[in-house]
């Protein structure tokens, strides 16, 4: 596999207490301890009123970490392609739609109906920010970060332009949430450039690998990465947070990972 | 962008299994819509079910993917010698180097849905023997085909509702000119579940009757199920002269609503436009178009204005909807195949069931099947969330 190259312009992050980059940088250099919460999501102000009544919390984590990704990378939001990787989508809708299928009279919610498709997130996006380049919605079970990733630097590869990603994973109700016990909402989201600019952060460049991938270093981190799929972004998301040159191996699929040489640019 | 082949290609709906009985269909303009009786599914609406899905038995050592999806995705496997071309293409350039790009809307939720009917009394667990990974999660199509076909390298499901294989294409277009892979299976498969069918009929667009795509009284889809499958590979040095090019792929988002398209289809002109620079063609190029054609009146009358819009109102089109169904996240992957079999026969199948043509629709809408010599046609694949994707495939003999 070649070497894809590209430019960290912006990111963003949404976890279990966890408000923002600042804040989950500040805990993965050790400048902060970690304590596990809820992942506290802001309502959507710029979603028309009649479509932001029918946002679930995907929606939301989505559009946060999204925003605060092309704000920092100083982008417009409506100019760059999309992708969104999650490994379950929105489960709690899943789940409500399993029930009322389940219950006599099948009675389903035309809204549930359209919010189950993988790509919701994709969907609402482009109707909060005006976005009219391509988006793609992507899964790979855990794996579906590296997958995003390589789908990204492949995107920006070609096409040569700026690309967001945006990974994302919620908690199943019950019970679901027993065959996938995912404990909480993440969301991670990368503003990636072909050439650098002087919003660049960091230099990344990537590479398939057979090697395991990277573990945290503090238990509970390491227990965050591995039960949120989106979370196995953590290795790389610590290296740009440190700003210091290293390597690190990300999980994608077994005997396929990816190998990121990070190189700050300032 | 540089042409890819494909070197082998495959589909399976309820017109037929494989390329000859799919062609066949094809030719005796042939729908296979008939009144659900799936399941216990109790909804006046036709569908396109694939005969046999469930008799069909997974290979030894799979049985962690059981569900009616990947039961159909290795049923159109085993179609065409499809996987021993896959494999010729291993022994070429390695099993790690060939990617897995699949569509799917709902995977295996079919499983889970009966599961829910038998959850303990009790606790109101899942049935012992529940498979999430195997069978619910949307990523289980592309496991089951990388495991099944014995592949390694990159594999990824796009799921994107009824655009998901379309963009399947393009997704593994963009690895393979990155250089990440030599080639990739590309492809859709989705199957009937409840979710779907009482899912569009909640949004009151399915059709009582077998669909009717451009037809003057449509009123909705008809909902079906496919695997079609393609391996696209780069170029080789010598080519047949009816061998089938991916040539272009347009993509945009429509950034208006989720389930509806805008009235004027300017998502959809969108992709068409970036499929033709891409391909490095003109609108005078695109000889058959094969709609997106869903059969409701929204969306019919969309494509129509876009398609006039980019194309023009002369190029002969037609929807392979009533024939197959709305085989959804399959639905891509099913007409580039059908797009790739009129290529190469020079035969523009007619859209069935249509009886009117709506002649608000500034289109050329083919009711009949069209013998023409043809050298580049479009596919439309539009989904809900405003995902679009255009796709331009042309015989490798074209001269420009």
């Amino acid at each position: 596999m070649s070497t894809l190259a590209a430019y960290v312009d912006g990111v963003g992050f949404l976890g279990p207490g966890v408000g923002d980059w600042p804040a989950a940088a500040g805990i993965l250099t050790g400048a902060a301890s970690w304590e596990s919460g809820p992942t506290v999501l802001p309502l959507p102000q710029c979603l028309p009123s009649t479509e932001r009544r029918r946002t679930g919390p995907l929606v939301r984590l989505t559009l946060a970490v999204g925003l605060e990704a092309t704000t920092r990378a100083g982008a417009d939001p409506a100019t760059l392609p999309a992708i969104f990787t999650s490994s379950g989508g929105d489960g709690e809708n899943c789940h409500e739609i399993c029930q009322a299928l389940a219950a006599p009279g099948r009675q389903l919610s035309p809204t549930r109906f359209h919010n189950s498709v993988h790509n919701a997130a994709a969907g609402y996006w482009g109707i909060a920010t005006g976005a009219t380049p391509a988006s793609n919605a992507l899964c790979a079970h855990d794996g579906s970060f590296g997958a995003g990733l390589l789908e990204a630097l492949c995107e920006l590869a070609v096409e040569r332009v700026r690309v967001l990603l945006i990974a994302y994973d919620a908690s199943y109700p019950e019970p679901l949430h027993s065959v996938r016990p995912i404990p909480g909402s993440l969301g991670v989201a990368l503003v990636l450039a072909p050439e650098r600019s002087a919003q660049s952060v960091a230099k990344l460049e990537a590479a398939g690998s057979d090697a395991p991938a990277d573990q945290m270093a503090d238990a509970a981190l390491e227990a965050l990465r591995v039960s949120i799929p989106a979370a196995r972004s953590l290795p790389l998301l610590a290296q740009l947070a440190r700003r210091t040159s290293g390597r690190v191996v990300i999980d994608y699929l077994d005997g396929v990972r990816l190998a990121v040489q990070v190189n700050p640019c300032h | 962008m540089t042409p890819l082949a494909l070197t082998s290609f495959t589909a399976t709906s309820a017109i037929g299994r494989g390329l000859d009985a799919t062609y066949a269909s094809l030719r005796a303009l042939r729908s296979a819509l008939a009144p659900c009786a799936f399941e216990t599914v109790d909804l006046g609406t036709c569908i396109g079910e694939v005969a046999g899905v469930d008799a069909v038995a997974l290979p030894p050592g799979l049985e962690e993917f059981e569900c009616r999806n990947n039961r159909l995705a290795w049923l159109g496997l085993t179609q065409d010698d499809f996987a021993a071309a896959v494999e010729a293409c291993a022994a070429r350039h390695g099993r790690a180097r060939i990617g897995v790009f699949l569509g799917t809307s709902t995977s295996g939720i079919l499983e889970t849905e009966l599961a829910y009917r038998r959850r303990d009394p009790a606790s109101g667990a899942l049935p012992a023997g529940f498979r999430y990974r195997g069978a619910h999660n949307t990523f289980s199509l592309a496991a089951f085909v990388q495991r099944a076909l014995r592949l390694s390298g990159p594999a990824v499901v796009i799921s994107s509702a009824c655009s998901s294989s379309a963009k399947a294409f393009a997704s593994a277009q963009r690895a393979i000119e990155a250089g990440v892979i030599e080639a990739a299976v590309v492809g859709g498969v989705d199957s009937l579940c409840l979710t779907t069918l009482y899912g569009f009929h909640s949004l009151q667009l399915v059709s009582a009757r077998p669909c009717r795509p451009f037809d003057v009284s449509r009123d909705g889809i008809s909902i079906g199920e496919a695997a079609a499958f393609a391996l696209l590979e780069r170029r080789p040095a010598s080519l047949e002269g009816d061998a089938v090019l991916l040539v272009g792929a347009g993509e945009s988002s429509d950034a208006y609503h989720m389930s509806a398209p805008p009235p004027d289809g300017r998502g959809a002109r969108a992709a068409m436009l970036r499929a033709l620079a891409a391909a490095d063609l003109v609108s005078e190029d695109i000889e058959y178009i094969n709609f997106h054609g869903t059969g409701t009146p929204s969306n019919d009358e969309a494509e129509g204005r876009a398609v006039a819009s980019v194309l023009g109102s002369e190029v002969p089109g037609s929807s392979t909807k009533g024939a197959t169904g709305h085989t959804l996240g399959a639905a891509g992957a099913l007409e580039a195949v059908i797009c790739a079999l009129a290529l190469r026969y020079g035969l523009m199948p007619g859209g069935v069931n249509t009886t009117e043509v709506d002649r608000a629709l500034p289109v050329s809408y083919l009711r009949e099947n069209c013998r023409r010599p043809l050298s580049a046609v479009m596919s439309n694949s539009f989904g809900f969330g405003g995902s679009n994707c255009s796709l331009i495939f042309a015989r490798a003999d074209r001269s420009r």
